[in-house]
């Protein structure tokens, strides 16, 4: 009910907008005389005031929203696409000053006045060959700088690496972990999905044995992490903001994306002061009715933390009898969700 | 209706054979099933408007749940009906389709059939001294496509399952997931290319090959140089996305796998081969970047005319503004995977088009520093159109600034699909287009329909646009930095993007008040087409340009007798004491063209 009586009186306020307008405008009509100077005046002092107050507005938000635009990166790669971000900033930044000061400034200063003379300028090749220079090379910059860093993140990871699968579905993520011998057992085919064999895993690949699925992501901190991204129906995409990370999950390949977590959860908690800080796994590909409710949690631990959690995951092969003739497959529906993260570490 | 075009048919024998027609007129030769172009462009043009409104309707509908989360919208339900669960919020499914809707429609029947559609028919035979399209056949198909489009389009909206809900961009395998929502818009976008290469051929040809006596293609105004490549641009790209859209119909009702693979939905095993969706990315953006261009070139060609018209001052560096549309009608077909960074394409592919991306700006800063030169020591009367074309450059401006960030695909790692894309394409090629759209109506409209818009009116609706939209679209950029995702039902499940939520509510409350007002300016068109102040003057501006050497109200045909000749550019304003000098005076004895200006001080 109040949002009708909201929109009556918009529908009000419009309307006498509206006398007001065909109002003013039939008084000048009468008048006869377009009184086109003062219009121009009044219309360029209006550009004047909005370019002030547009730039003090930009700087209280600025102010207010500090700390939140870029978080703090928790990758080392992050910290090179802030550094490329902070430096096209730098360049648009003075741009975006000196081209809208310039604008409303221009639009202000030569308004119509009866006695003014505009100039005959129609061209200078000096001017049009220097800003056309001048963006060129500043993009230049621009473009190597984003390059070399493009190259750097998007070079193979290391060999130390350590893997986990993330598979997108409508609507949450699977995340696969490779167990004690580090390395994922292969997938056999989408058509091997089943409920106790959720991502299609190759039971005949022996390092599939002790492959686990886990809850939340759990990370060491200060190791080359290869996150390989799958998806079981539609495009998905692996975001993790805090880290910088982006990825497409696309059905029928795999994409990767590797990189450096350079803090634990514990430690960024202590560092904002927030102790319910967690780092967070979203969606950033529409994906259906469910897209923004494809959460996990990310927690970053030390390098000992990680292995203990390692250590003390039930394999999923184990959870679901894949080696187990006896046990049918199909009684063990329920558990495909791996073990939660040990209570000290959470 | 009967006195918006009360002279149409006092047009002169000598006319031509377009003259008959005009003779046997009834309702629905002249209203619906015209030939005449300038009719056909008000019909693009209303058609638009009545789009702009249910797509801008949509957007405020899903402000309300991103603004106000879980809201009880029950007392929208004489509208909404079935889109809102039973508890009164909306339903995410509907969520969705209000996204999808709202960008096709504003993205393609808005600001491309809409303004390239009004303006192309308005302004090419009246500029360049055509009588009409060299096809008027196919420009009456043209429009008849689009509004074929139109039509099974709005049916969309009203079956059970509702439209389609994949976003605009309909990314398969979710689009080819979806119901018969998703047939109806992959039909009527099929109708609408058919509609834009019809009128695409037609802008092309009539400018190839209809020019008057003398109007070299160096004597072109720059709105019909950026209808040109609109054209150019519109007419390359949008085959492609017609293939893209026929494999998908394809995969979703022959059970072919062009964009499929092996599929588990919902459990269930869909055996699909090894299709790629990556396919259909590469077909869609081969059009989808193309068309941030078909809808803003036109704007840009408006805003030149608007601001050297109004600023009595020539357009600066005309050859260059030429030569920089024609470098990103080039460039704009080697940009497109800039989509596609993080979509898992080769690294090395995403450099290339990091180099080409950025390079585009080349061209663009070359404009905005050309558009601000052009007012520089003008003489500026601040009429509403100019205001618009102020506010557009503005915009530009700012919009195109951020492109810099999402076009290297180190940065665009973290922007991608976030609220800063949202910000970026709505200002740059939204809002802007949008502000280029009103600039041109407001100009134009007196040659329209023989009368003014209302000022005042004008005036109030461009400032709250103005700053209404950067009151909502700023603030998208840190949400965006912050990594908030784009096409969020709700931010509620994750700590770092609900830390937004009063700044949501704040840009629902602008688009709202927005939104008001736009009703507003469709108010002051409707309103001034029957009742504004007539036009007495037939150059009411002050315009060098043809299309004010008709007659107030120009008939079928345009000029009553001969087509005019044209002896020179159509910037000579101020030039050797004349405030403005019509195409159609000859040069006098001695006088040079443009390269060479009589007086020139200030350069050095």
């Amino acid at each position: 009910m109040t949002a009708l009586l909201i929109i009556l009186v918009i529908v009000l306020v419009l309307v006498v907008l509206l006398q007001i307008a065909l109002t003013s405008d039939f008084i000048n009509f009468i008048k006869g005389d377009d009184d086109e100077e003062g219009r121009s005046k009044f219309q360029g002092t209006m550009l004047m005031v909005f370019l002030v107050f547009g730039f003090i507005a930009l700087l209280w938000s600025v102010y207010y929203f500090k700390g939140r635009f870029l978080p703090e990166p928790a990758s080392e790669h992050g910290h090179l696409i802030d550094m490329n971000f902070n430096l096209a900033l730098l360049f648009t930044g003075i741009v975006f000053v000196v081209t809208q000061i310039l604008l409303f400034y221009f639009a202000y200063k030569f308004r119509y006045r009866k006695d003014r003379k505009a100039l005959y300028f129609p061209e200078n090749n000096k001017l049009e060959v220097a800003w056309t220079i001048v963006p060129a090379i500043v993009l230049t910059f621009l473009i190597v700088k984003g390059l070399t860093s493009w190259y750097a993140i998007t070079s193979d990871a290391p060999e130390d690496k350590i893997v986990f699968e993330a598979t997108g579905k409508q609507f949450a993520w699977v995340l696969r972990y490779p167990g004690v011998d580090g390395e994922l057992g292969a997938l056999a085919g989408r058509d091997k999905v089943s409920p106790t064999n959720e991502v299609g895993i190759d039971w005949n690949d022996p390092s599939s044995k002790d492959d686990f699925l886990a809850n939340d992501i759990v990370l060491p901190v200060g190791k080359p992490v290869e996150v390989q991204i799958e998806a079981m129906d539609v495009i998905h995409s692996f975001f993790l903001p805090h880290f910088r990370l982006k990825m497409d999950a696309v059905p029928g390949i795999t994409t990767r994306f590797w990189f450096v977590p350079t803090i634990t959860t514990a430690e960024m908690r202590e560092k904002l002061g927030d102790p319910g800080f967690n780092f967070e796994l979203a969606c950033a590909e529409l994906c259906g009715r469910g897209h923004s409710s494809m959460r996990k949690v990310v927690t970053i631990v030390t390098p000992e933390e990680y292995d203990k959690w390692v250590k003390a995951q039930t394999p999923y092969s184990q959870l679901v009898g894949a080696y187990e003739q006896k046990a049918p497959l199909q009684t063990a529906d329920n558990s495909n969700t791996g073990t939660p993260l040990n209570a000290e570490i959470n | 209706m009967s006195d918006v075009n009360t002279t149409m048919e006092h047009t002169h024998a000598e006319a031509g054979h377009h003259a008959h027609e005009a003779h046997h007129e009834n309702f629905f030769t002249k209203y619906l099933f015209t030939m005449d172009h300038k009719m056909i462009a008000k019909q693009f043009l209303i058609t638009g408007i009545f789009w702009a409104i249910i797509g801008a309707f949509f957007s405020v509908v899903f402000r309300l749940q991103l603004g106000f989360p879980n809201a009880d919208l029950s007392w929208l339900a004489p509208v909404m009906g079935r889109w809102l669960t039973p508890d009164g919020t909306l339903d995410p499914n509907f969520y969705n389709a209000l996204i999808t809707m709202h960008g096709t429609l504003l993205v393609f029947f808005v600001l491309t059939a809409g303004l390239s559609g009004t303006f192309a028919n308005f302004l090419i035979p009246l500029q360049i001294g055509a009588r009409d399209m060299a096809s008027p056949l196919m420009n009456m198909l043209s429009y008849w496509f689009f509004f074929l489009a139109s039509v099974i389009m709005f049916a969309s909206l009203f079956i059970p399952d509702g439209p389609a809900q994949g976003g605009w961009t309909a990314y398969p395998p979710l689009s080819y997931l979806q119901g018969q929502g998703m047939t109806l818009w992959l039909l009527s976008l099929t109708f609408f290319v058919a509609s834009t290469v019809l009128g695409g051929l037609n802008y092309i040809t009539t400018i190839l090959n209809m020019r008057t006596k003398g109007m070299s293609m160096f004597k072109m105004p720059l709105t019909i140089w950026a209808l040109f490549f609109t054209a150019v641009i519109g007419l390359l790209s949008f085959p492609v996305l017609v293939a893209g859209f026929i494999l998908l119909i394809f995969d979703r009702s022959l059970g072919t796998s062009f964009y499929l693979s092996d599929l588990v939905v919902n459990g269930q095993f869909l055996d699909k081969g090894t299709g790629s969706p990556i396919l259909y990315e590469h077909l869609f953006w081969f059009l989808g970047h193309p068309e941030v261009y078909i809808v803003i070139l036109p704007a840009m060609g408006i805003v030149s005319e608007v601001l050297s018209v109004n600023s009595k001052k020539p357009v600066f560096g005309y050859r260059a503004m030429v030569f920089s549309i024609l470098a990103i009608t080039i460039l704009s077909f080697l940009v497109w995977a800039h989509h596609m960074f993080v979509s898992g394409m080769n690294p090395f592919v995403g450099s290339i088009f990091v180099l080409f991306t950025l390079l585009i700006a080349v061209p663009s800063a070359i404009k905005v520093f050309n558009w601000i030169a052009t007012i520089w020591r003008g003489n500026i009367r601040l009429n509403p159109q100019t205001m618009y074309a102020i506010g557009f450059v503005s915009m530009f401006i700012s919009g195109g600034l951020t492109g810099i960030f999402l076009g290297n695909s180190t940065i665009d790692i973290q922007l991608h699909d976030t609220y800063f894309i949202v910000a970026h394409f709505h200002i740059v090629m939204g809002v802007a287009a949008f502000l280029g759209m009103f600039a041109g109506v407001h100009h134009w409209f007196p040659k329209m329909f023989g009368r003014y818009m209302n000022r005042s009116m004008a005036y109030m609706h461009f400032w709250v646009t103005l700053i209404g939209a950067y009151l909502i679209f700023w603030p998208m950029h840190y949400m965006g930095m912050a990594g908030v995702p784009r096409r969020y039902y709700s931010f509620d499940a994750f700590d770092a993007f609900s830390q937004f939520a009063g700044m949501n509510t704040f840009i629902s409350v602008v688009a709202m008040i927005v939104f008001a007002f736009q009703i507003l300016w469709v108010a002051n068109f409707f309103y001034s087409i029957f009742r504004g102040r007539k036009v007495k003057e037939s150059n009411p501006w002050g315009a060098t340009t043809l299309e004010w050497t008709t007659p107030i109200n120009p008939g079928h045909g345009n000029w009553p007798g001969d087509i005019p000749e044209v002896y020179r550019w159509p910037y000579d304003y101020n030039k050797n004491g004349h405030e403005f000098i019509p195409q159609t005076v000859p040069m006098e004895e001695g006088e040079l063209e443009h390269e060479e200006t009589p007086a020139p001080e200030k350069v050095s």
